[in-house]
């Protein structure tokens, strides 16, 4: 097991999610300022209250699983997107989800995020029922990185503060710089978003997506779109999240390559029902 | 040239909406050219619109003589009738029908009773059933081309709302800039008939009023009075039915239910 560092990128007080305490040298810390709403001045050192969140990159996969699906399940009109998914995942670990085109892969993803309402089972996270976390919550708990970016008209360093201003948070510049480094864009936080590439949105869309520090980050085909080039960057860029930092991470991918290069463990999803599962070497050589 | 061939005056009246119609069917001939098929829809639109109206100068002689209350139960009929005729251009839209009653009913019937008890609207049946339809009706088109944009939007801006949920975003606030943009241009045709007011248009009620008389400064105040309170109404309405609507697509769980093929 690999020393456990940490990314603190958020503005709560929620302590170190599952316990494991790092040495302060190996983290990277981002601080979000709370927005006051009170207009009246207040005292300078009252000003910018810190909060620092704790993400354990790496802990012993003996923990209890950071998220837990039970018998998750979508039905549209009798038609099953996904049926009687159970997997779990540990902190600081990536699974890959894989499959064929229609298979369910984005929409077990959406049904993670909440996004959309299972017609069975449920999610647990960190043991607890997604359905008793406020919605708004659970999702910036559980980030998702669609497989367009999104991103809104403005600048980048408007696009990463959205998050944490849904919760009247106002995120540092210096956070700000050390998400775009962490994506390999640094010095772009004032670039207005249409001049950028595809590649260079998608990693603004990553993110923007951990400026809500994240316990998950679910990526729904973050390469799929992209050229050659832009996929490597984007890649690599996942990469340093997920492997150096250590984000516990879920990857929807129909590249099984990638799957390979970036995940621990993989499942197989075929007419939304998983087929296999298991470490990614197994699972993809079966 | 009618006037020639009908001296009487209700064969002259069915000559010129005949005219009438056809000119507006000539229109929808071009339009069928260029691959656009309104013939059916356009057809039923102005039968329905010739008997309607007909129907309702007929009961407004007869009500000319009936107490000045059941002008209240003749403007109800008519915003039950404008939120179903609305609710018709929010197609797949949850509860469109009492939305849009709804927010005809605040828009229009908020402006009615305030104008009536300012007497700037007369209270009798005459004048205020005819001023009072012609704010619903305005409403009414309000409504509609609200809720239609703000479909549209929506249904356009799927990706970027659920991006938006996604970074821990209200719903409210997913769907803010469609909001807006559903009631400007909803209010556009009001605003143009402000602005162009005597110069590209003389009303109908004007005109009206000229014919049977009036002083023509006092027809075209009252004029500019009229389309005042339709742009009042009009506002009022589509201000209401986009929040209302606004609430409505989406479920508890904050997940946007208004879906391409859903």
């Amino acid at each position: 097991m690999t020393p456990a560092t940490t990314v603190i990128l958020s503005g709560e007080s929620r302590k170190a999610a599952h316990g494991v305490e790092e040495p302060q040298a190996a983290r990277t810390e981002m601080k979000v300022e709370r927005r006051s709403h009170n207009p009246a001045p207040r005292p300078v050192e009252q000003k910018h209250e810190e909060y620092i969140v704790k993400i354990p990159v790496t802990a012993p996969l003996t923990s209890d699983p950071i998220l837990r699906t039970e018998n998750l399940s979508r039905a549209v009109k009798d038609k099953v997107l996904v049926e009687d998914a159970t997997f779990e995942v540990r902190a600081g670990e990536v699974l890959a989800i894989v499959g064929p085109s229609g298979s369910g892969k984005s929409s077990l993803l959406r049904l993670l995020n909440r996004l959309d309402e299972p017609t069975g089972g449920t999610v647990y996270v960190e043991g607890i029922d997604y359905r008793q976390i406020a919605p708004r919550e659970l999702r910036r708990k559980l980030g998702l990185v669609n497989q367009r970016p999104y991103l809104f008209p403005d600048t980048v360093e408007q696009n990463l503060r959205f998050g944490p201003l849904q919760r009247g948070e106002t995120l540092s510049q210096d956070s700000i710089e050390q998400l775009l480094t962490l994506v390999g864009l640094a010095g772009y936080a004032s670039r207005n978003v249409a001049n950028l590439s595809g590649g260079e949105a998608q990693r603004v869309s990553v993110a923007r997506t951990l400026a809500n520090s994240p316990l998950v980050l679910l990526l729904d085909e973050p390469t799929s779109a992209l050229d050659d080039t832009s996929k490597r960057e984007v890649e690599s860029s996942i990469q340093r999240i997920v492997r150096d930092q250590g984000l516990t991470c879920i990857i929807v991918t129909h590249d099984t390559a990638q799957a390979a290069r970036l995940a621990d463990r993989a499942l197989v999803l075929e007419s939304g029902r998983i087929v296999s599962q298991g470490p990614i070497s197994e699972v993809l050589h079966a | 040239m009618l006037k020639l061939l009908f001296s009487n005056q209700l064969y002259l009246a069915l000559a010129q909406a005949m005219v009438a119609a056809i000119a507006a069917m000539v229109v929808v001939l071009f339009a069928r050219k260029r691959g656009i098929h309104l013939e059916s829809e356009t057809l039923v639109a102005m039968l329905r619109g010739i008997i309607q109206i007909t129907t309702v100068g007929s009961i407004l002689l007869l009500l000319l003589r009936a107490p000045r209350w059941t002008s209240a139960f003749l403007l109800a009929g008519m915003i039950v009738a404008a939120g179903a005729t609305s609710a018709r251009r929010a197609k797949g839209m949850p509860d469109a029908f009492r939305v849009s009653a709804w927010s005809i009913a605040f828009g229009s019937g908020s402006v009615i009773a305030l104008m009536t008890w300012l007497g700037v609207i007369d209270t009798a049946i005459t004048s205020l059933v005819p001023v009072g339809s012609m704010l619903i009706t305005n409403a009414m088109n309000t409504n509609g081309l609200a809720l239609n944009r703000f479909r549209a939007d929506v249904l356009a801006h799927v990706g970027e709302i659920e991006t938006a949920l996604a970074l821990g975003a209200e719903a409210k606030n997913s769907v803010s800039p469609y909001v807006q943009a559903s009631f400007e241009a909803s209010l556009i045709p009001a605003i143009d008939s402000l602005r162009s007011l005597g110069i590209v248009w003389i009303p109908g009620l004007m005109a009206g009023m000229l014919l049977s008389g009036a002083r023509p400064v006092y027809a075209a105040i009252y004029q500019f009075v009229v389309l005042a309170m339709i742009f009042a109404a009009s506002g009022l309405t589509s201000l209401v039915s986009t929040l209302l609507i606004r609430d409505r697509i989406f479920t508890a769980a904050q997940q946007l239910s208004l879906q391409p093929g859903r």
